[in-house]
């Protein structure tokens, strides 16, 4: 809402309060002012001027030359480019030395050979916004009314010595979308009067209500339905003042008539409809609802089809109108008008919104009506209009109205403690300053004891509850005299859960391993929804996505970070570590919530160790990986719990990919993007992981217990055997553990040989065994009876020999 | 036989000093003190010696093997330490080399201001708590007193799944399924990070997915002073002692009164710039008293119980922290960018 604050000095006085001061208090005390601003800034020296003579300049022909008078003791000669510069005209003249918006500085100078000692300007130079400017001069210069005097300050005349408040609306604020709402609003914050608009009219003799009868079928959707008849209507520009306070709030003027509508719509925030009574060809007003399939074009020339949910004005037969969206093309008021019916009616919200929506027609009008009029206005508005026509159009308003009134007003009754206030607010108030704030608000009060009993006027919809009251009280008192205190009472425990903690040291962790976090978009393409997903579910498509490209939850956040990595990498970051942790998340039936379930990724690229100067370099591989996440499962407790099985998965290395087991379930993978993918994303040899963070870190880890050091020495053995290529380690570790328990306390592979001194299909692995006995010295002879127990194992189950 | 040992004293005294290495001062020590050496040779020739010159002679031995051993010990101490220093001096770096880097990754940059907030309030005795992204329409609108067909809905436009499912737009239905969770019964003090999600177009100030981080309060004598008390210990912390708050009112329907929280412009000091759009003031998060009918609905007896709710997002707050200009660099992982959040301010 924009409100210019000459305008509002109509309804309130402003003396002692600028713009600027007015725009503070404004916003302190609850309605946002976005901005102030200054319509005339920048802009000197220009008056109005008088065209004596306007004469086709010698060399050019688009250009003219005229002689204005200014004011001045001689008249000027200015060349003018405007296609409808003509003699007799009254303009706005920038004369030398004047300065127009942008800094643009007026200068004598001389045109095609001819001088020119100013400018004759339009509105869009004058700093007017070309979507106001009304249609007939958004071509060319304006023109101003003939008695306009000349030498006088132009932009006084145009009203853009004025400042407008830009008024950012809650939705519940719908009563300042008015003048007078705003007016109550001022009033409030700086405890003066609001003065109301002048209506009153000498009366007809002919009445309203013999020319046209209301009904209304839709009675819920349009409880009141007002008409006034206005006869004798000559069509014209309206007044000067009205045009510019319209452009200042943003209306473009067309016609009288028009204008008054828009004028009533920013005074009383009602919004009006004129139609031209001869063209509706009935005496009769009917308001229904629209027949499914029902054709009706709008003033803008669109053919309508219209559903059983629009409301339409009819004139008993066909629709007249789109009810609070639009007028008919059948009953515009046109130049030839001569009586006008004027509709001032209360249409429900819900309604407009239906047809507003249905129709993409969303107005000031439409808005308003959303939002809910003041139903104590609709009357009044349309009196008021009628009062401005006969001012403005020369019109004859018909004595009366003719109504349909279903509407019944039960203004809010609320009532509500000093102690409540106090307490809600923490503060000391007394009963006087609260009756001060509802007497300043005008909300009727009356007190009984300790009770406050306030009626909210009808322009106040939004309240209704204690709390409402509540908040007018803190805001009219001010948010800068409440207390700072601290909740007192029972205090609780601040802490994080085991979850959240677990899930901060495996980041802290990830991050001390190199890897950077990343966070990506939940959303994602059908495509890359379900790659590399732990678990295939259907997709979860948005019914009404942006783009393709986020349309659909993601399964699994690996095609991101993915993303991420070749991101980076085209842009000389070839070598790079991430990681992610976030929710995925997997359809459970059309009419439940997903299940959401948070995952860790990482991926790994390039090099892990690049130390220039000493000529060490280390691509990561498949082992840097897997000791990334060895460490994690460890911190986290679960070592003896997470095996690493050869795997399939789409997408990644058939030879250099493993699931990850947490006891027997599949809780992720790890390994090499396959390389077909990695060429693709042009990326370097690229290892990733994928996992459940959620079954991780709800996995319980064993009671953290001291174990004794040791007192007494171990024993180590080492043994190279020589099995099948096939075989993998972690066989044959579990098979050295079983045979060497208990003595036997830790194995670990220290040698691998895979090179041409091995026979055909064979690999040598070396173990180093550790044994031990918590509380003696073992001798070799007790070590290697349990060794050659270990040996026979490994040779029965794996065909593993000593290698000679 | 006195002059023969005084004699080899002072030949082998001479060669020590001039020996040059450890290896030619063994070949002394072998060459003088060893079986076959010229003292032990000497004594021998003990036996023709009278009974009284026999302990003298002896005496005298021990006595020269005694001071060639002292002095070869001494020269061997001092040949060492320059053996030591040859060493050391040969093993000479240059210190002016860069070090072996370690590779050490750091928090995304809204995970470090969650965390921070986190544990800013966890030390005023709040809990984290966490909800589904994807939520009931109950608990997204209705339940916080935006019922179907509220005007307020145009202003979160929604990513739907179906009619009653759709990406939360807030992390405010955490906090209806904790009020919910605690059967009407306080105290509650929560605070909810996560992401949201709203149809805007991606661009420098707009993301269709981000981050939220709400509080919540309820007990049975919240104050709005408890709410403004909070809310600047918040402030101070975050952003610096220096920094003074302002609350002016709002509208949100989940709370009456509603308010909105400005912090002086530590740019300008308060003065204005092109940062605070001349008003010397920055919008920082939304709050307010929670609306009876979301206490109602979740189970609690408004007339008992109060509460104060606060929201805020942590890239505006990222953004006026670190003076980042466009929220898309949140998403887009760029390494070049998330690598500056590794130090401690
Ligand atoms: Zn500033």
């Amino acid at each position: 809402m924009f409100v210019s604050y000459k305008w509002l000095e109509d309804y309130i006085d402003l003396t002692g309060v600028t713009a600027a001061e007015l725009a503070e208090k404004i916003t302190k005390s609850g309605i946002e002012v976005e901005g102030v601003e200054i319509l005339n800034e920048g802009i000197k020296g220009v008056v109005v001027g008088h065209v004596l003579e306007r004469v086709q300049h010698p060399n050019a022909d688009k250009l003219s030359k005229c002689l204005v008078d200014v004011g001045e003791d001689q008249p000027v000669q200015i060349i003018c480019g405007a296609p409808n510069v003509a003699q007799g005209q009254k303009v706005a003249v920038a004369k030398a030395g004047a300065v127009l918006p942008g800094n643009f500085k007026i200068k004598r100078a001389k045109l095609r050979g001819e001088e020119s000692n100013g400018m004759i300007c339009s509105l869009t130079e004058l700093g007017m916004e070309g979507k106001v400017v009304p249609k007939e001069y958004s071509e060319g210069i304006f023109v101003f009314p003939a008695d306009a005097e000349v030498g006088v300050d132009a932009l006084a005349l145009l009203n853009r010595d004025d400042e407008v408040l830009e008024l950012s609306l809650t939705p519940n604020r719908a009563d300042c979308l008015s003048m007078l709402g705003v007016a109550y609003e001022v009033a409030a914050i700086l405890g003066r009067e609001v003065k109301l608009p002048e209506t009153n009219l000498e009366p007809a003799a002919e009445k309203a209500s013999d020319y046209v009868k209301i009904v209304v079928e839709a009675k819920e959707d349009n409880p009141l339905y007002v008409a006034k008849l206005i006869k004798n209507v000559k069509i014209g520009p309206s007044p000067l003042w009205m045009q510019t306070r319209l452009m200042s709030a943003g209306i473009r003027p067309h016609n009288n008539v028009v204008d008054i509508t828009n004028y009533i719509l920013l005074e009383y925030g009602q919004p009006l409809h004129a139609f031209d009574y001869e063209r509706l060809g009935s005496k009769e007003i009917l308001v229904r609802r629209a027949v499914d399939g029902e054709k009706f074009i709008t003033l803008d020339d669109t053919e309508r089809t219209l559903t059983s949910e629009h409301l339409v004005i009819t004139n008993g037969v066909e629709p007249v109108a789109l009810a609070g969206v639009m007028g008919g093309a059948n009953s515009e008021v046109s130049s030839d008008t001569t009586t006008v019916l004027l509709e001032s009616a209360y249409f429900s919200g819900g309604t407009v919104r239906k047809a507003s929506k249905d129709h993409g027609l969303r107005s000031e009008a439409s808005a308003r009506f959303e939002k809910g009029v003041d139903p104590k206005r609709v009357r009044a508005a349309g009196e008021r209009a009628a009062y401005l026509m006969a001012m403005y159009a020369g019109g004859e308003v018909l004595e009366g109205a003719a109504e349909a009134d279903t509407l019944t007003i039960e203004p809010a009754v609320v009532s509500i403690t000093l102690e409540k206030i106090n307490r809600v607010l923490g503060t000391e108030l007394v009963m006087a300053d609260v009756k001060d704030i509802f007497n300043r608000l005008q909300f009727p009060v009356s007190i009984e004891g300790d009770l406050i009993t306030v009626t909210a006027p009808t322009r106040r919809g939004d309240i209704r509850i204690e709390e409402d009251l509540v908040e007018e009280v803190a805001r009219l008192y001010g948010y800068d005299n409440i207390p700072m205190t601290l909740p007192i009472g029972s205090s609780t425990p601040g802490n994080l859960s085991d979850y959240q903690k677990k899930r901060r040291e495996v980041r802290q962790y990830l991050e001390g391993a190199g890897l950077y976090q990343a966070v990506t978009y939940s959303l994602t393409s059908e495509d890359k929804a379900t790659q590399f997903a732990l678990e295939q579910r259907d997709t979860i498509r948005l019914a009404m996505p942006m783009s393709e490209e986020r349309s659909v939850l993601r399964l699994s956040i690996m095609p991101q970070l993915l993303e991420v990595l070749k991101y980076n990498s085209a842009r000389q970051n070839d070598s790079l570590a991430v990681y992610e942790t976030g929710a995925v998340f997997l359809a459970n039936g059309v009419d439940s919530l997903p299940v959401e379930k948070e995952h860790l990724a990482g991926a790994i690229t390039g090099l892990m160790l690049n130390n220039s100067w000493q000529g060490e370099k280390k691509a990561v591989d498949f082992y840097v990986v897997k000791g990334i996440l060895e460490g994690m499962f460890a911190k986290l407790g679960l070592t003896e719990r997470v095996q690493y099985v050869q795997a399939q998965v789409e997408g990644m290395h058939p030879g250099r990919t493993a699931e990850i087991l947490l006891g027997s379930e599949k809780i992720g993978f790890v390994g090499q993007v396959h390389p077909n993918v990695q060429k693709e994303l042009d990326l370097k040899d690229t290892y990733v992981f994928e996992l459940s963070l959620k079954a991780v870190l709800e996995a319980n880890a064993p009671v953290l217990q001291y174990e004794a050091i040791p007192r007494f020495p171990s024993i180590t053995r080492d043994i190279a055997l020589v099995v099948n290529r096939e075989t993998v380690s972690g066989t044959l570790r579990e098979i050295i553990l079983t045979a060497g328990a208990p003595l036997l306390k830790e194995v670990h592979v220290f040698d691998l040989y895979e090179g041409d001194k091995m026979e055909e299909g064979k690999k040598s692995i070396a173990f180093s065994l550790k044994y031990l006995a918590p509380e003696r010295t073992l001798t070799d002879e007790e070590v290697t009876k349990v060794h050659e127990r270990v040996l026979d194992a490994l040779k029965e189950k794996a065909g593993a020999v000593l290698r000679g | 036989m006195q002059e023969r040992l005084k004699e080899l004293q002072e030949e082998a005294i001479q060669r020590i000093e001039q020996s040059a290495s450890l290896k030619e001062l063994n070949d002394i020590r072998v060459a003088y003190l060893g079986k076959k050496g010229p003292i032990t040779e000497v004594l021998r020739g003990m036996g023709k010696l009278s009974a009284e010159e026999r302990p003298v002679m002896g005496a005298l031995a021990n006595e020269v093997r005694e001071a060639i051993a002292v002095k070869l010990e001494t020269k061997q101490k001092g040949l060492e330490e320059a053996a030591v220093l040859e060493k050391l001096a040969s093993e000479s770096i240059d210190v002016t080399l860069p070090g072996r880097p370690v590779k050490v990754g750091n928090h995304h940059p809204l995970t470090r201001i969650i965390e921070e907030i986190e544990d800013l309030f966890i030390g005023m005795g709040y809990q984290v708590a966490e909800g589904p992204e994807v939520e009931q329409d109950y608990y997204n609108f209705e339940a916080l007193n935006l019922p179907k067909g509220h005007p307020a809905r145009d202003m979160q436009d929604s990513f739907y799944i179906t009619d009653e499912i759709l990406m939360r737009t807030h992390t405010s239905p955490v906090q209806a399924r904790t009020m919910e969770k605690h059967q009407g019964k306080g105290p509650i003090k929560i605070i909810c990070p996560g992401k949201v999600y709203r149809r805007d177009n991606d661009d420098a100030t707009h993301s269709h997915q981000f981050m939220q981080i709400e509080g919540l309060v309820v007990g049975e004598n919240i104050r709005m002073s408890d709410l403004k008390g909070t809310l600047e210990i918040f402030a101070k912390k975050m952003f610096g002692e220096d920094r003074e708050i302002r609350l002016r009112p709002s509208f949100f329907p989940f709370t009456e009164p509603s308010v909105e929280m400005d912090i002086s412009c530590k740019i300008c000091g308060g003065k204005g710039c092109s940062v605070c759009k001349q008003t010397g003031w920055i919008e920082i998060l939304g709050a307010g008293m929670v609306h009876p009918n979301v206490l109602e609905m979740a189970g609690y007896d408004s007339k008992k119980y109060t509460g104060f709710a606060f929201g805020m997002g942590p890239e505006r707050i990222a953004m006026l922290k670190y003076g980042v200009d466009d929220i898309r660099h949140f998403y887009t992982n760029d390494v070049r960018f998330l690598k500056q959040f590794s130090k401690h301010e």
